[in-house]
């Protein structure tokens, strides 16, 4: 640990790709793949053999009981678990056609493709503008002749996440200062400022009141046309809602997470083909 | 909602491999400032370890092999073959003023020795070489005897038996640390004796006692910055109150404790130094012990009074015993920070001089701590080498005050 | 069978035989009063503090010849010849305080970022104490260490005509590690305090660790760390044994940290280590000194106290 920390990272630049990025997802037509994926957290498994091919630009919802590892999948496709101590995943998790878990790829620069929205609203303690700026700028995002300002850009993704007139006469103050489900907006336009392919939404509705979440539904079904979004969450209805794609995940006898059923959001909650699927989906949902 | 869609051309400079390296760079300089805090720890042992130890040249006034009789060494002789060595070489002057002191007779062997070695040998530390170079600069240390004919060498540990067992010296050969030892267990019996309790029961105060209002807040407050005042201003503090305010009590003229001529009694004695130390500490115990304190479990105190206990005794038999492995740890840190402390005791009045050992609150004072500041300050490395060993002993008292402090704690806990 | 009619007879108690009224509890009473006393003695320890060096600086002020503004702005310090300016042994306090500064801050911001941020959750439960104990070694002993180590390597560096055997340079960078611990074990606390969900937050920008460290963890404990240096800061001015030992004994208005120039603490001490007579105007100085010094470091931790409970509300 100690001496990976200043180790010099192999400089792979295998996910930059310079132009349009939206062309440049795999043929598959899929934006992200897990294969035969288990995490552990030390000696503990929390999640084994999971098989999903997430398609692009369509919304996937995960359910499942709390503590069945929705979390611990949707953190292992932007390598979030790295920064766990004692947490490693096995298997692939195959993003543009490479494994992000191969050994030379560095974890910064998936993260920086594969975007994340938190279970609660963490704006950084800045002004709301420098929320959206910070990443981009970090990224190296580019001015000049022919591209945006970076205050174009700024007013660009807040308009994109619905917050931009709320909060367009107040810029300068802090993220903070704006109520729970504008902050959680504000971290969605943050997430969209450096251009991701994919954004991971851990429950990014269950710390809002009904209006709040609303907006943030409506806007992740906005953002699907640009982006891939798999969104975590324990309520039923957000998922039958939103999602084009249920994957529900369920603790087996050993404790450790797996996926029981994936497909058309429309057949899990209809035409469950599991037991497991149906029994969870009628204890709930009727 | 309908703002313009991705039609910006925007672009990210392809920026990682520049920050990864920065990264690592300053990866690099946080683990080393880490280990340089240390480092110094380490190099500052090397320092005290590399004085500590090394050739000393000694010159005598008389040659030592002279004084044996039959072979027989000054050491092993009788008391009446030492008596008659000190009437052979010291003047009958000189012989009066010892006599006067003590009586030849009333000294034993070991005694009458180093009376010897003081009075007739008065060895001298013609030069002194550190550790490093005894071991690597052997020349320049022959050079050195070379130029003190008759002189013997002598590879030598500072922190010898003599160094424990020798009161103060003018000559660093024969200087020990016995005298301010015993000072240093006189003054830190004192501060324990009145610091432990008031902190505790102020801590009991503050914690089962008030409420959350004005009065504690200002009490509260007033301990915190307490903790922050310049150990110098509480030796300032002791010198206005102990020492000069109280004097009739601190020098023990009240109670017609003082020895010798009561004229010259001053409050500059034991009873004024502990008392100092006390207050300076109090702040640490009380703070420690509240920390202990509100760490008991309430539910145990609801439990007591619920069988009608008192709230006295709900804290006598359940929170004390509770809370006493932490009071006690805290203690002991505070106890020795208070070993260690230097700048209060020497404004309050440590005798920068004294042989004799304390015999009570009332005597003169010097500390472990004092007697290091003060052969730090000569200029003679052989009183540097003193200084070096006499620190060995004063870490090495703090350290197992420490591991006692764990061990205590360990043990106590292991005991609910 | 006894215990039985002792139970009932307890149970059965008649309304007379029981009094739920106050008795007097002579004990507690007594307890009360005495815990009462410990818990004010701090009180007292304060205010005895502010009236003794109150009281004698007023002498020292009423003496003739002595102005407050004359000891505010003076640039020399001669009791023999009536020179009372602070100026000469406060700004070599400023010297080795600004000294142990220099060292403590950067390495100890340093420290307390890897042991944060970077080190594992077993490697800093084993460096945090180790770093403690050099809190713990007694100042006199880096007096010694100061005298005997840093400045013959001073000496050897900048050569033995430009560093006196006597400076401040060597007494500060010393005091620089003392108070090393302090900075970084407060400093850690602030930095451990910032919450995780801010650091995922920059990571899942694709943030690096360095990015996430300075520019988001940084930031957001900047009272805390404030406070920790404000603390570090007040200690350093204090501080005695190390400058009465290797800065120098005298006063000397200089702002060359390789001269012997001695500060407010160290002239305390050297001045009361010797024969000093009660009611002397050397002696009254020394507590104009002391006032001096005693409302400078509690000034300093004051304001870091105002710090941390601003830290504290605004994280809550
Ligand atoms: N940081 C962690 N360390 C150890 N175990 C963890 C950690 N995070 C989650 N787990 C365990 O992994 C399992 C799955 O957790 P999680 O992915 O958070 O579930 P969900 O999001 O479905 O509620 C749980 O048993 C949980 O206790
Ligand atoms: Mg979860």
């Amino acid at each position: 640990m100690l001496s990976s920390n200043i180790m010099p990272y192999a400089q792979s630049n295998i996910f930059s790709k310079t132009g349009e990025q939206e062309e440049a997802a795999g043929a598959s037509g899929f934006a992200i793949e897990a294969r035969n994926l288990s995490i552990h957290y030390s000696a503990f498994r929390a999640v084994k053999n999971v098989d999903m091919a997430i398609p692009e630009r369509k919304i996937t919802a995960i359910i499942g009981p709390s503590g069945c590892g929705k979390s611990t999948v949707l953190r292992s496709f932007n390598r979030m678990n790295d920064l766990v101590p004692g947490a490693h995943a096995e298997g692939d998790v195959i993003f543009m056609g490479q494994n992000i878990y191969a050994p030379q790829v560095d974890p910064v620069e998936v993260r920086r493709r594969i975007g994340m929205v938190f279970q609660k609203p963490n704006p950084f303690p800045r002004s709301i503008y420098e929320n959206v700026a910070w990443g981009a700028r970090l990224n190296g995002f580019k001015v000049g002749l022919g591209r945006p300002s970076m205050d174009e850009w700024v007013e660009n993704c807040l308009r994109k996440a619905a917050l931009w007139d709320e909060v367009k006469d107040k810029l300068n103050q802090s993220g903070l200062s704006l109520s729970g489900g504008q902050q959680q907006r504000l971290c969605i336009a943050r997430a969209i400022a450096i251009q991701p392919q994919i954004i991971l939404m851990d429950e990014p509705a269950s710390a809002l009141d009904p209006i709040a979440t609303l907006k943030v539904e409506e806007l992740m079904q906005e953002l699907a046309r640009d982006y891939t979004i798999i969104v975590v969450t324990h309520n039923m209805q957000q998922a039958a809602r939103v999602s084009d794609q249920t994957a529900f995940f369920t603790v087996d006898a050993d404790r450790a997470g797996m996926l029981v059923e994936f497909g058309d959001t429309r057949q899990i909650f209809t035409n469950p083909k599991d037991s497991r699927t149906e029994g969870y989906i009628s204890g709930k949902y009727g | 909602m309908n703002g313009p869609g991705l039609s910006f051309p925007v672009e990210f400079d392809p920026t990682l491999p520049r920050r990864h390296s920065s990264g690592n760079i300053f990866a690099r300089f946080f683990l080393v400032s880490t280990w340089a805090g240390i480092a110094a720890l380490a190099l500052l042992m090397l320092t005290i370890l590399n004085d500590s130890i090394g050739y000393v040249i000694i010159t005598t006034e008389v040659d030592p092999a002279s004084l044996a009789v039959n072979g027989v060494p000054y050491e092993e002789q009788t008391n009446q073959q030492l008596t008659d060595i000190l009437a052979n070489h010291l003047s009958a002057r000189r012989l009066r003023v010892l006599e006067k002191e003590t009586p030849f007779a009333d000294l034993n062997q070991a005694e009458l020795v180093l009376l010897v070695e003081q009075e007739v040998l008065d060895p001298e530390a013609a030069a002194t070489f550190s550790m490093v170079q005894s071991l690597f600069d052997r020349s320049m240390v022959n050079a050195e005897l070379a130029e003190h004919p008759g002189a013997t060498m002598q590879m030598r540990f500072w922190l010898q038996p003599g160094l424990l067992s020798n009161s103060g010296s003018s000559n660093a050969l024969l200087a020990g640390i016995r005298t301010a030892l015993y000072g240093s267990l006189w003054i830190i019996a004192i501060t324990i004796l009145v610091a432990f309790p008031i902190g505790v029961g102020a801590a009991i105060f503050l914690e089962e006692y008030t409420v959350d209002n004005a009065f504690y807040r200002l009490l509260r407050a007033n301990i915190t910055n307490l903790a922050g005042v310049p150990s110098i201003i509480y030796g300032m503090l002791g010198l206005a109150i102990f020492v000069r305010g109280m004097q009739p009590i601190t020098s023990g003229a009240l109670f017609n404790a003082v020895s010798g001529d009561p004229a010259a009694a001053t409050g500059r004695t034991i009873l004024s130094a502990g008392f100092t130390l006390a207050l300076l500490i109090l702040p640490l115990i009380i703070i420690n012990a509240q920390e202990a304190i509100r760490a008991v479990n309430p539910l145990l105190r609801q439990a007591s009074l619920g069988l009608g206990a008192t709230q006295w005794e709900t804290i006598w038999h359940h929170v004390l015993p509770q809370a006493m492995p932490g009071i006690l740890t805290g203690t002991i840190l505070a106890i020795s920070r208070a070993i260690g402390e230097t700048a209060p005791l020497v404004v309050v009045g440590a005798a920068t001089y004294i042989t004799f050992d304390p015999t009570g609150p009332f005597s003169k004072f010097t500390t472990l701590p004092i007697a290091i500041y003060q052969w730090v300050s000569r200029p003679q490395p052989e009183f540097r080498s003193l200084a070096a060993a006499s620190i060995l002993v004063l870490m090495a008292l703090l350290l197992s005050l420490n591991a006692f402090a764990i061990a205590l704690r360990n043990r106590l806990q292991k005991k609910q | 069978m006894s215990t039985i009619t002792n139970n009932a007879s307890g149970g059965n108690l008649s309304p007379e035989a029981l009094s739920l009224k106050h008795r007097p509890r002579p004990v507690e009473a007594l307890i009360y009063g005495f815990l009462f006393f410990c818990g004010i003695v701090s009180i007292f320890t304060t205010l005895g503090i502010v009236y003794e060096l109150g009281k004698e600086s007023l002498l020292f002020f009423s003496t003739p010849g002595v102005t407050i503004w004359g000891f505010l702005t003076g640039t020399r310090w001669q009791p023999q010849a009536g020179n009372f300016g602070i100026l000469p042994l406060l700004t070599s306090t400023l010297l080795t305080s600004g000294m142990a500064m220099l060292v403590a801050a950067p390495l100890g911001l340093a420290a307390a970022i890897y042991l944060s941020e970077y080190a594992t959750p077993s490697l800093r439960k084993a460096l945090k104490p180790t770093l403690e104990v050099l809190a713990g070694v007694p100042t006199v002993v880096y007096g010694y260490f100061a005298l005997t180590f840093m400045t013959p390597l001073l000496r050897a560096i900048f050569g033995k005509d430009t560093v006196e055997i006597y400076n401040t340079a060597s007494a500060g960078l010393v005091m620089g590690i003392l108070i090393l611990p302090l900075v970084s074990s407060m400093a850690e606390d602030a930095l451990s305090a910032v919450p995780n969900a801010l650091r995922e937050a920059a990571y899942g920008l694709g943030a690096t660790k360095l990015e996430v460290a300075v520019q988001v963890v940084l930031p957001a404990a900047v009272s805390g760390l404030a406070a920790a240096f404000l603390v570090a800061i007040s200690r350093a001015i204090g501080e005695t044994m190390i400058v009465a030992i290797a800065a120098g004994a005298g006063p000397r208005f200089t702002f060359n940290p390789f001269q012997a120039a001695e500060t407010m603490s160290g002239h305390i001490v050297r001045i009361s280590g010797g024969d000093l007579s009660y009611n002397s105007i050397d002696y009254n100085s020394l507590f104009a000194i002391g006032l001096f010094l005693f409302i400078v470091t509690a000034a300093i931790n004051l304001v870091s106290q105002q710090v941390v409970r601003h830290l504290k509300r605004n994280t809550q």
